[in-house]
């Protein structure tokens, strides 16, 4: 009984939750060179902190929290729909080019 | 009751204010006008400069001689928040610049030809007009750095865009040298109005009420004046400042040249008296020695390095710069003959310096060439235009009976009581003077012309009438300067007394009992 | 008479103007005739006001006309204002009189040059500037004059600017006069300082008061000196006189000679006062220049073949003599010798000019020879300005060189000693002059074949507008002593008449042992110029002795030729070096200015690499920072 007491999930949980997902779409950018596969770690670091974001708002019972995710769902969506095209066209002209291969911008 | 205060009521036409406008709006319409239709361009143009060239005039007979204070003022609030005003008055320091500015563009577009995209070429002449004008005649610190900097850009187009051969790399040289110095301008004019406020008790930018409400420390007022000085002194250009010269005059297409020579380089010189000695005397009567040595330096350098030029424009260029050291020394001497004298030498410098560099251009457009080693006997295939050459030349050597000399016999008769040695030493600049001019035109003039130079075709109607205003102004000038001198006196003497009261420096005046060394031999 | 003053250089003017505007209308000979005019105009008028002033009582001839204010600027008030008094005038005659007989000669030598309408333009204005010069109430307007003459002496020397030698000595002699302007403006700057105005009368005045004395007036005499050497060729700067030669003979006559040369005389004289308050080294010392300067040049002029260089030094070492007057307090003798040169050495440079003219224009003394029986106006006028010029009684040189041995006698013997050996050498190398020129055999006639389009070539004399002039001079040359006899105070005309402006500086020589020995004094001159004449006709006439002309001498004791080494040697490499500085240093540092930034700026841009991960990990690594400084810096998480 007291097993299943320690097992309800803390706000604590959901925290940790976030920064580890935060973590692992951090990493994922910063390593991955596949476009595609760096924009859905960029995802999972919205996501991440929209998780956190409800998370304290429950905690703190302020509904400004939550509210917020909705500007970052919103903000995310938006995002992708740009991101998507503008990755979709390079890929296009330039299959199988990773990030390191984009890099016009060169100073 | 302060003689700054602007004493006379505005006049009920703001000529002022049209004499930035004008311009102004001239260059927008030629810069709109049709590409097919040239000569409506250059109707347009001429139109603009001549009409600001007669407002100008009309000044000069509206001035009041005996008011050494602002006139015609004209001050309207532009941004209220931060006090800085549409505040424009003219002086008798500024008066006659005004009047070289408005007469010197009509001429420069009808007696310079740019060979080729004629229509953004006047639009950069006139907007460059606006810019001086502006400059000369604002009393408001925002307003004049705004006018300063306007002025930069469409110079760099003329030499960059109209210039010869490395007119890209003089035009950035200039450009971006001149920029620097006005930089540290912006963030002394800033700091000069934060620490106003404290005396004022508001943020204003107005260049009368800061100078007569605020009261710096010497030290603080050393700081602020040195960077005002700094961009000051590139566009004197005072040694060793002056290196961006030689290659923007050369470089510049006679257009620039003259009027850079002309009224470009006066902005430095005004600047120093309208702002530098104006706002902060302490620092100025401090620093004089500095300026004084650097003015005699330049004197002598810039003759030197002339003589060994090889370039007819290049030699020219570095005259100016002895004549600006002449100037110059005037202005930190401290007297009313040697600052009226600067002020005069001024505009003859920028008469006569114009209407030599309308000569060389002269000579470019028969020869396309402008060293003196291909140049030779032209006196004797064109006679008048040698007869030209040589009255502007006198006039710069300084020979007494032209306009040349009453200016810098004023700056050393002035500058010999407070700054002796300075003036014994930056003398000598005339004998080499006359030694850089007569041997360039000795070797461009004298002795047989070769074949190429046979042909040199002799003045035209057209170039002789553009050069006529010259050369009557540099014999009127120089025969009955009075006029002029009248004018450019009280302003002159309500600075001085400005800077004998906020300092410890006196004045000396001659004493006509005579206080000699009696007694002795 | 007095009120139009004015009329005397606005005449001239008046005749620049109109040639400046007509001269090419008006053409040959209308325009000179026009110049000759004006300027004699200018004359009839100044002897109008000569009668006018001698009229007045002693103390009142003196009068000022001002036309307008000029430079009127804080307490320096300058008008353009002209002073008539005895100086001034006496100046005026000789510089008219004397113009428009050099103007009459230059129609006539002058004929057939393309340019002559200019040359009379140059010529008119000059006169002008002359007349501005010595009519000047004030230093300025002397000034004014002073540089004027400069300029128009440029203009003319240089007048046939074709010939590089002509062009280069025009501007050599505008130059060098600089170096002397110099001067002038140190005097007026110093002297306005301490008597507050620039008026010869406030100046003298203040001198006179005490209120200028010792430092300050040394300093003023010994500027104004500095100007009076350049403007009258004294050591160290009479180089450029020589080379002045390459102008027409008209204008080394007029200018070099009669006028110009003389205004550094007129100065010192001028401002007498000044000098006399000063301390004594100074006026000594213009005087060790001046006696120096004109044994130096006597030295010279016995070594030049060329017929006008002789003169041209000759003219330096006279007007060495005139500043030893100066020097010595004999103000009068100064004058006198001025006006008595005037005359002869205007006289002999025509003649030199009517010679030269006969001979086709050759200049060489040794090409030629026993012209006297070809042209004897010439010769016989020649022959008068050389006695003069030699000092031999009772022509006019005579009583005014004399009068200055006498008063330098009194100031110092050595000063009298070395100023009779160049009294001797002046007799000796115009006698020398005279003999190669009129006397011995033609060597001439090897000249037929390069003149040889005139068939068989032989010298003539020259034309009526030519010969006239020499013949007043000649005139004037003979009877000029007149205005100044030593033999009694009655005689002392010109003494009388210059009274009142010299009186403060004058030097009083009487009871000294110079002052009493005077006719012995006077014996030894006529002495010592006969003995240089008996020498020089031994040498050149006789061929009893060798000559002696070393080259040392030919070549001006190498002085000339060493200034103009320095300046085309080290000169011109030290102002090289100048403009190099300027290029690679001063500008170098501007360029190495950009040089730097650009070079900042290309390892900056390594930072952008165009990768997005690099900048992704930047972002990172951006945040971490800021974290822990926010961490370290106490803000609660």
């Amino acid at each position: 009984m007291s097993l299943l007491a320690a097992a309800t999930p803390t706000t604590t949980w959901y925290l940790v939750l976030g920064a580890v997902l935060f973590g692992i779409g951090a990493v994922g950018v910063l390593v991955r060179r596949n476009p595609l596969v760096m924009f859905m770690c960029i995802e999972l670091m919205l996501n991440a902190v929209n998780l956190s974001f409800v998370a304290l708002a429950k905690r703190l019972g302020d509904i400004g929290g939550q509210t917020t995710v909705f500007f970052v769902m919103v903000v995310a969506a938006a995002e992708v729909v740009v991101g998507l095209g503008i990755i979709v066209s390079i890929m296009r002209r330039r299959p199988g080019a990773t990030a390191d291969d984009i890099a016009q911008l060169k100073g | 009751m302060s003689l700054f205060a602007a004493s006379a009521p505005a006049a009920p036409f703001p000529v002022l204010t049209a004499l930035v406008l004008v311009p102004l709006i001239g260059a927008v319409l030629t810069a709109l006008g049709s590409r097919h239709r040239p000569e409506i361009t250059k109707l347009v143009a001429l139109v603009s400069s001549v009409a600001t060239a007669g407002m100008s005039v009309w000044l000069l007979a509206e001035f009041d001689t005996h008011d050494g204070g602002f006139q015609l003022v004209s001050q309207h609030s532009w941004i209220d928040s931060w006090g800085i005003g549409w505040h424009l008055g003219v002086d008798g320091i500024s008066l006659f610049l005004v009047v070289l500015t408005g007469v010197l563009f009509p001429l420069v577009i009808v007696g310079c030809d740019p060979h080729h995209d004629e229509k953004p070429y006047l639009a950069w002449l006139l907007l460059l007009e606006a810019g001086v004008m502006g400059s000369f005649l604002s009393l408001d610190l925002v307003l004049f750095f705004l006018f300063f900097e306007i002025v930069l850009v469409p110079m760099y187009f003329l030499i960059g865009g109209w210039g010869y051969d490395q007119r890209v790399y003089a035009a950035t040289k200039f450009f971006l040298y001149t920029m620097v110095g006005s930089a540290l301008m912006l963030v002394g004019i800033v700091t000069t109005a934060l620490l106003a406020r404290d005396d004022l008790g508001r943020l204003t930018f107005d260049l009368v009420e800061i100078a007569e409400g605020s009261d710096f420390a010497a030290s603080t007022g050393r700081w602020l004046f040195f960077a005002f000085a700094i961009a000051f002194a590139v566009k004197v250009p005072l040694f060793p400042l002056h290196t961006w010269l030689p290659d923007a005059h050369t470089q510049a297409p006679t257009a620039g040249s003259v009027i850079l020579a002309g009224v470009l380089l006066k902005l430095g010189t005004y600047g120093l008296l309208r702002f530098g000695v104006y706002l902060f005397p302490e620092a100025a009567v401090w620093s004089r020695e500095v300026f004084l040595t650097l003015a005699v330096i330049g004197i002598i350098w810039g003759a030197i390095a002339a003589t060994m030029q090889s370039d007819l424009k290049r030699l020219v260029a570095y005259s100016s710069v002895a004549h600006l050291g002449f100037i110059v020394l005037g202005t930190f001497a401290f007297t009313s003959e040697a600052i009226s004298g600067g002020v005069m030498q001024m505009v003859n410098h920028g008469v006569s310096t114009g209407a030599l560099f309308l000569l060389v251009g002269m000579i470019y457009e028969r020869r396309h060439t402008r060293q003196i080693a291909e140049l030779k006997g032209l006196q004797k295939v064109a006679p008048i235009f040698a007869a030209a050459f040589m009255v502007v030349m006198l006039s710069s050597i300084g020979v007494p009976g032209l306009n040349g000399f009453v200016g810098e016999f004023l700056v050393l008769i002035g500058s010999f009581s407070t700054a002796r040695w300075w003036v014994v030493i930056g003398a000598t600049g005339v004998i080499l003077a006359a030694l850089y001019l007569l041997w360039a035109y000795q070797r461009v003039f004298h002795g047989e012309p070769d074949e190429a130079n046979s042909s040199f075709r002799e003045l035209r109607l057209r170039e002789g009438a553009v050069l006529f205003p010259f050369i009557a102004l540099i014999v009127f000038c120089g025969v009955y300067p009075k006029p002029m001198l009248d004018r450019i006196e009280p302003s002159v003497k309500a600075l001085l007394e400005r800077v004998e009261e906020k300092t410890d420096f006196v004045v000396p005046v001659s004493d006509h009992t005579g206080h000699g060394e009696g007694g002795e031999g | 008479m007095l009120d139009l003053l004015w009329l005397i250089p606005a005449l001239p003017l008046a005749g620049f103007l109109i040639i400046l505007v007509f001269g090419r209308l008006l053409g040959e000979p209308k325009a000179g005739h026009l110049a000759t005019a004006m300027v004699a105009g200018s004359f009839v008028v100044a002897a109008g006001v000569f009668f006018d002033l001698l009229n007045n009582p002693e103390e009142e001839r003196h009068h000022v006309q001002s036309l307008f204010s000029w430079v009127p600027v804080g307490s320096l008030k300058v008008d353009l204002a002209f002073l008539a008094d005895p100086l001034s005038i006496t100046m005026v005659l000789f510089v008219t009189g004397i113009g428009s007989l050099i103007h009459l000669y230059a129609t006539g030598y002058m004929h057939g040059d393309p340019k002559f309408s200019k040359f009379f333009l140059y010529l008119n204005l000059f006169v002008f500037s002359m007349l501005m010069l010595v009519m000047g109430e004030n230093l300025l307007v002397t000034f004014l004059g002073w540089e004027g003459v400069g300029t128009c002496s440029y203009f003319l020397i240089s007048f046939w600017h074709t010939r590089e030698s002509a062009a280069t000595a025009g501007k050599k002699a505008f130059v060098t006069n600089r170096v002397g302007d110099w001067g002038v403006m140190m005097g007026m700057f110093l002297a306005f300082g301490a008597a507050g105005t620039l008026s010869y009368e406030g100046i003298n005045h203040a001198a006179e008061e005490g209120i200028i004395s010792g430092v300050t007036a040394t300093a003023i005499a010994l500027m104004l000196f500095i100007g009076a050497c350049g403007k009258s060729a004294q050591l160290p700067l009479y180089i450029w006189l020589p080379d002045a030669m390459e102008g027409p003979t008209p204008v080394s006559a007029l200018i070099h000679a009669a006028t110009m040369v003389t205004a550094g005389v007129f100065l010192m004289t001028r401002v007498n006062p000044v000098i006399e308050v000063a301390y004594d080294w100074a006026p000594t010392l213009i005087a060790i220049v001046g006696v120096a300067t004109a044994f130096f040049a006597a030295t010279i002029a016995v070594a030049q073949n060329d017929i006008k260089k002789v003169l041209a030094y000759s003219t330096v070492s006279q007007l060495g003599f005139m500043f030893l007057a100066v020097g010595s307090g004999a103000y009068v003798a100064a004058i006198f010798h001025m006006v008595t040169h005037a005359f002869f050495k205007a006289l002999l440079f025509l003649g030199s000019g009517s010679v030269i003219h006969g001979m086709h224009h050759e200049q060489d003394m040794r090409k030629m020879g026993a012209l006297r029986l070809l042209m004897p106006i010439t010769a016989f006028t020649f022959i008068i300005g050389w006695l003069a010029i030699a000092g031999v009684p009772p022509f006019a040189g005579f009583w005014s060189k004399d009068e200055i041995l006498l008063y330098a006698f009194a100031k110092s013997p050595i000063l009298y000693v070395v100023g009779m050996i160049t009294a001797l050498l002046t007799a000796y190398y115009m006698t020398r002059q005279v003999i190669m020129v009129f006397f011995g055999e033609a060597r001439w006639h090897d000249q037929s074949e390069e003149h040889g389009a005139h068939g068989d070539f032989k010298p003539h004399e020259s034309p009526a507008a030519m010969w006239i002039p020499l013949v007043v001079l000649a005139g004037l040359s003979v009877v000029g002593g007149a205005m100044q006899l030593p033999f009694s105070k009655d005689l002392h005309f010109l003494e009388k008449w210059l009274h009142p402006v010299v009186e403060f500086g004058e030097a009083k020589i009487k009871g000294t042992w110079a002052y009493d020995n005077k006719y012995v004094l006077l014996g030894i001159a006529v002495v010592v110029a006969l003995s240089g004449i008996a020498a020089s006709v031994l040498v050149y006439g006789k061929k009893k002795v060798a000559a002696i002309e070393p080259k040392v001498l030919a070549d001006g004791w190498h002085y000339d030729s060493a200034i103009s080494n320095f300046m085309g040697g080290p000169g011109r490499k030290s102002f090289d070096a100048v403009a190099w500085t300027d290029r690679v240093v001063v500008d170098g540092a501007v360029n190495g200015v950009g040089r730097v930034v650009r070079t900042a700026g290309s390892y900056v841009r390594r930072a952008q690499t165009g990768a997005v991960r690099n900048y992704a990990a930047g972002i990172g690594l951006g945040v971490v920072a800021l974290l822990v400084w926010f961490f370290l810096r106490g803000v609660v998480l």
